[in-house]
């Protein structure tokens, strides 16, 4: 079957722990069903460094930092369907903890005062990421289209929502498959 | 002896004297989404989710009293978009992080979202920034997690006459405060045994050394939507009390 027919999906993880990413990988043989269906484009499975013009782009993570916005401005562009998948895109999950504290009180912790630490300092290379003050979900910065709950989702939530929007209908997750952690 | 009738989405109910809305439809069994109620308290009519419409008037179902031949809409697409955008506003303005929660699968305010089918909280974050306090023995109190139904305030007033707990502030300031000159539960009179402890409808206030005693996929609302077991068996307010 020639790859230019099917649609393309991106993957990508920004404030996240890829632990979506792992449960869309517990699918299982159905791995094999979604590869029949779909052309992987910028995933961590393909190495692909830049998203192209793609059906459906799954977003895992909250946004924490430029580099996250600059990934998903990148995601938007090019997927014509955007999905926040998970706690952290939906909400900012865990890494959302972090905005009860100013950053650098969270620096000082990790760099300065953990345990075994001795004349720590913060990074400060001009190639990282510029830090938010804020880890937040990704509709507060892009439009999503859709919205896939959990921490993680379920791979049958995965395969039920992919299945679902490969097939040209409106996703509909029972009840057993929305939940928020 | 019953006073008169009432229908709820088509379906006749009776009431007895004195009875509210909400007090006759649990009777009935039917489920009207609540967070703020407590059959074993005063109503509160705070937090919006049982507003019902009655003969084309919206009124919350806890404080409105049955009359005669009221026509209610309960569980109506537009009535539960509304009940939804509560649901989201009350998340986006505290800090609910539910993989972190102890309370998560047992929380009311997470099965509101499940039942009403919430995928996200929609607004803007406000990320407020909340006190926790871990200074008692045997309670957390994570003011992240408060709804301010003032549950724990009418528990500790009403049943363990104790006046523990209470609200100050205005709007979007409003805090949980506790009853102690230092401001820490620890210098309260709470005890764990307290019906404030078990009353919290969310992860506001916890028993230490209780979470993640029941594994996840057998927690309350798991398996069935908030509301099933009064909608199914007509049992008064299964969920009220899982400390």
């Amino acid at each position: 079957m020639a790859e230019s027919g099917k649609p393309r999906l991106a993957t990508c993880s920004l404030a996240g722990c890829f632990g979506c990413h792992m449960s869309l990988l517990d699918i299982d043989e159905r791995l094999f069903d979604l590869v029949e269906q779909v052309v992987f484009d910028r995933t961590p499975l393909t190495d692909i460094k830049h998203c192209g013009s793609s059906e459906i782009g799954l977003v895992e993570g909250g946004v924490c930092n430029a580099e996250n916005v600059h990934v998903l401005k990148e995601f938007r562009k090019h997927c014509r369907i955007l999905v926040a998948v998970g706690a952290c895109a939906i909400t900012g999950g865990v890494p959302a903890i972090r905005n009860s504290f100013d950053l650098r009180e969270c620096f000082d912790e990790v760099y300065h005062y953990g345990v075994g630490l001795k004349n720590g300092m913060i990074p400060n290379d001009p190639e990282l990421p510029l830090p938010f003050d804020k880890v937040h979900p990704i509709y507060e910065v892009v439009k999503v289209d859709y919205f896939l709950p959990g921490c993680p989702p379920p791979a049958d939530a995965f395969w039920v929502f992919l299945t679902d929007i490969l097939a040209g209908r409106e996703p509909a997750l029972p009840y057993s498959l929305v939940h928020y952690d | 002896m019953s006073q008169g009738h009432v229908t709820i989405d088509g379906e006749e109910v009776s009431f007895e004297p004195g009875q509210t809305l909400m007090e006759a439809a649990t009777a009935a069994g039917i489920y009207i989404p609540r967070l703020c109620h407590h059959p074993e308290f005063v109503p509160h009519g705070s937090c919006k989710l049982c507003t019902v419409d009655v003969n084309g008037r919206h009124v919350a179902a806890c404080t409105t009293p049955a009359t005669d031949r009221q026509r209610v809409q309960n569980n109506t697409p537009e009535l539960n978009d509304l009940r939804r955008s509560l649901i989201q506003m009350l998340f986006v303005e505290g800090n609910h992080i539910c993989p972190a929660c102890e309370k998560s699968g047992n929380c009311q305010l997470q099965a509101l979202g499940y039942r009403l089918t919430m995928l996200s909280p929609h607004y803007n974050h406000l990320f407020p920034r909340r006190e926790v306090d871990a200074s008692h023995p045997d309670v957390l109190l994570d003011r992240n997690r408060c709804i301010f139904c003032e549950l724990c305030v009418r528990a500790s007033r009403d049943v363990d006459g104790k006046h523990v707990f209470g609200l100050s502030g205005r709007g979007i300031h409003t805090q949980l405060i506790v009853n102690a000159a230092s401001g820490k539960l620890r210098d309260t009179d709470l005890a764990v045994t307290d019906k404030a402890v078990t009353v919290c409808p969310v992860g506001a206030i916890l028993k230490k050394r209780q979470g993640f005693a029941v594994p996840i996929g057998r927690r309350l609302y798991d398996r069935q939507p908030i509301g099933m077991a009064d909608a199914r068996s007509g049992q008064k307010n299964k969920e009220r009390d899982h400390g």
